[in-house]
């Protein structure tokens, strides 16, 4: 079994909801990706979303367009972030997926990509634009060669066919978009609840993290309620406050993590 | 101009559209397909502001609300234009990431997009974007080559040219003027992109040149990248030509040989510009004196008949060639 499967099994049985936080590779600093996620390992995160910066992320919002841009002023690049992470499961036991955009995995070409995430242990794959023709076309046989869950977004304008459609597709989880919206974005929280009881009517295949504008204990309760758990972003990206010092991160993050739990 | 080249010239005159530039043909088709649709906001991303007025513009024809996004260093360069747009009604916002032009404001505009699903339609201005965007564009500015067409049976009894000349950044003007022709092999079609301070200067925005197969903005075509792609902030004097990608159609003229790609520095598009409206009295746009300087670019054989699609009009480029007036005299 997966590890995220195992994840979902576990919190499942256990009634527990899901906390997934996203970090940015190479934010604060080039060398604090282990730290960070050391640290939300730590604090009680469940599942870790790694983010690989990029020069146009549409999907994101400023808070993370802004850690990518330092990430990538502090070098980052993919080669360099496999390379700090060959021995990551040494010390992180969560499941890890990996998010980004298409054009630096491409360069990096894709099955090379997938085979090296894999071989580390990288669990996972969100690409938000990689369109699901494409996605089944030319890809989906490779990340499962290398058995990588692939997550796709839902947002509450996606009509009931394509939200089964995309469960099919997905593995892992299905990542609803709390609102359509890029992150860090403050949200209506009753039309939230509409959407999320909709989604959570259709029972699909894959368990639900809802993301986009979750920040502290009153959002992620109020939004898992109707799903398996939760996605925190540009909060936890504020709390870092672009602080490089190990001990530092530790303390935001311990700090952050408490508004939460 | 003829007389000058030798050559046969036609000038497709985009620049007397209202507004100014071919971007009105792509603006009125996309806003009353927004209209059909139900949507009452409608937001752009404009570089030279050319786009940002022609949509602004149909906005307040049609009643309907007008946001528009825009590099925060184009603001500056073409202040006319973004006067018109207020003036017009639009609520232009300035796009403060990256080099802040072309690349930035289509970020902003999509973000704004993805926020606001149901009541808003955003009409991209060029060929690029995801689908239906490249096809939808390149179809409301065929007109360009439609027109070209049969205004040069009615001038010259014949209505292919032997050569159609471009300006590209993204390439609408361009998709256009070459449409109706991409079936007629003896038509060249012939694009030219801004080399800004010189194709290897670091300063560039000559995509065909310096760029490789790459995902921009929602499409595979060619991207000026870094190795690990992160797309490169491109240059050029032109803010309608600032993009580091060109539409899926042209990268496909380019691979596929059917187009010939030239460049054009930002020297040669202000000299090709002062020639132009000292011999015909035309002030072009800094985008369409790309295409011109391309003309001095080629050896035309004999009997050429050449139509260079003049895009837009100057008005907005008028600080720019103030500060280079004496250069010229």
């Amino acid at each position: 079994m997966s590890r995220i499967a195992a994840l979902f099994n576990k919190s499942k049985s256990a009634q527990k909801k899901v906390l997934n936080v996203y970090c940015t590779a190479g934010y604060p600093a080039l060398d604090s990706t282990l730290e960070v996620m050391g640290a939300l390992q730590r604090n009680g995160a469940d599942l870790i979303e790694l983010g690989m910066p990029y020069s146009d992320p549409l999907a994101d919002g400023e808070v993370i367009q802004q850690s990518g841009g330092i990430a990538l002023e502090n070098g980052m690049t993919i080669a360099r972030l496999f390379d700090q992470l060959k021995d990551f499961r040494k010390v992180i036991e969560v499941p890890v997926v990996l998010m980004g955009y298409m054009n630096p995995v491409i360069q990096y070409g894709f099955e090379n990509f997938c085979q090296k995430a894999a071989e580390i242990g990288i669990d996972g794959l969100i690409l938000p634009d990689l369109p699901p023709l494409e996605f089944e076309v030319q890809y989906s046989s490779i990340l499962k060669k290398h058995h990588l869950d692939f997550i796709f977004l839902v947002t509450p304008e996606t009509t009931e066919a394509r939200v089964r459609m995309l469960d099919k597709l997905s593995s892992g989880f299905l990542y609803a978009v709390s609102s359509s919206s890029t992150t860090g974005h403050e949200k209506d929280f009753s039309l939230v609840e509409k959407y999320l009881c909709r989604l959570q009517g259709y029972q699909l295949n894959n368990p639900i993290l809802v993301g986009f504008g979750i920040k502290d204990k009153a959002s992620f309760d109020q939004t898992t309620r109707y799903t398996d758990g939760a996605i925190i972003g540009s909060a936890y990206i504020k709390a870092l406050d672009g602080q490089k010092d190990k001990t530092a991160i530790e303390a935001a993050t311990k700090a952050f993590l408490k508004t939460v739990l | 101009m003829s007389q000058q080249i030798g050559r046969q010239i036609y000038l497709k005159r985009e620049d007397l559209n209202h507004t100014g530039a071919h971007k009105i043909n792509n603006a009125i088709g996309q806003v009353l397909l927004a209209e059909r649709l139900g949507k009452k906001r409608i937001i752009a991303e404009t570089g030279a502001g050319q786009h940002g007025v022609a949509t602004a513009t149909v906005c307040a024809l049609k009643g309907l609300e007008c946001i528009v996004y825009m590099g925060e260093v184009d603001i500056q360069r073409q202040a006319p234009n973004v006067a018109r747009m207020k003036m017009l009604g639009a609520k232009v916002i300035p796009a403060k990431s990256g080099s802040k032009t072309l690349k930035d404001a289509t970020n902003e505009a999509i973000r704004d997009w993805i926020n606001n699903p149901s009541d808003t339609h955003y009409v991209i201005g060029s060929v690029v974007g995801p689908h239906p965007y490249p096809d939808m564009v390149a179809r409301f500015q065929s007109i360009i080559s439609e027109e070209i067409r049969w205004q040069l049976k009615e001038k010259t009894g014949n209505e292919l040219p032997t050569h159609v000349i471009a300006c590209v950044g993204g390439g609408s003007n361009a998709a256009g003027a070459f449409y109706h022709f991409l079936n007629e092999p003896t038509v060249e079609l012939i694009a030219v992109e801004a080399a800004g301070l010189g194709i290897h200067s670091g300063h560039s925005a000559a995509t065909t040149t310096l760029g490789t197969p790459g995902v921009l903005h929602g499409s595979k075509s060619i991207v000026m990248q870094t190795p690990d792609g992160q797309v490169v902030e491109p240059h050029s004097i032109s803010a309608g030509l600032d993009y580091p990608g060109i539409g899926p159609l042209h990268a496909h003229l380019f691979a596929s040989g059917r187009g010939r790609f030239l460049s054009a520095t930002d020297q040669e598009a202000l000299k090709a510009a002062f020639n132009l409206t000292r011999l015909e009295g035309i002030i072009p746009a800094l985008e369409s004196a790309h295409a011109l300087a391309g003309l001095e670019q080629v050896a035309f054989p004999e009997n050429s008949k050449i139509v260079v699609c003049l895009s837009g009009r100057g008005d907005k480029d008028m600080d720019t060639y103030m500060k280079h007036m004496t250069e010229f005299d």
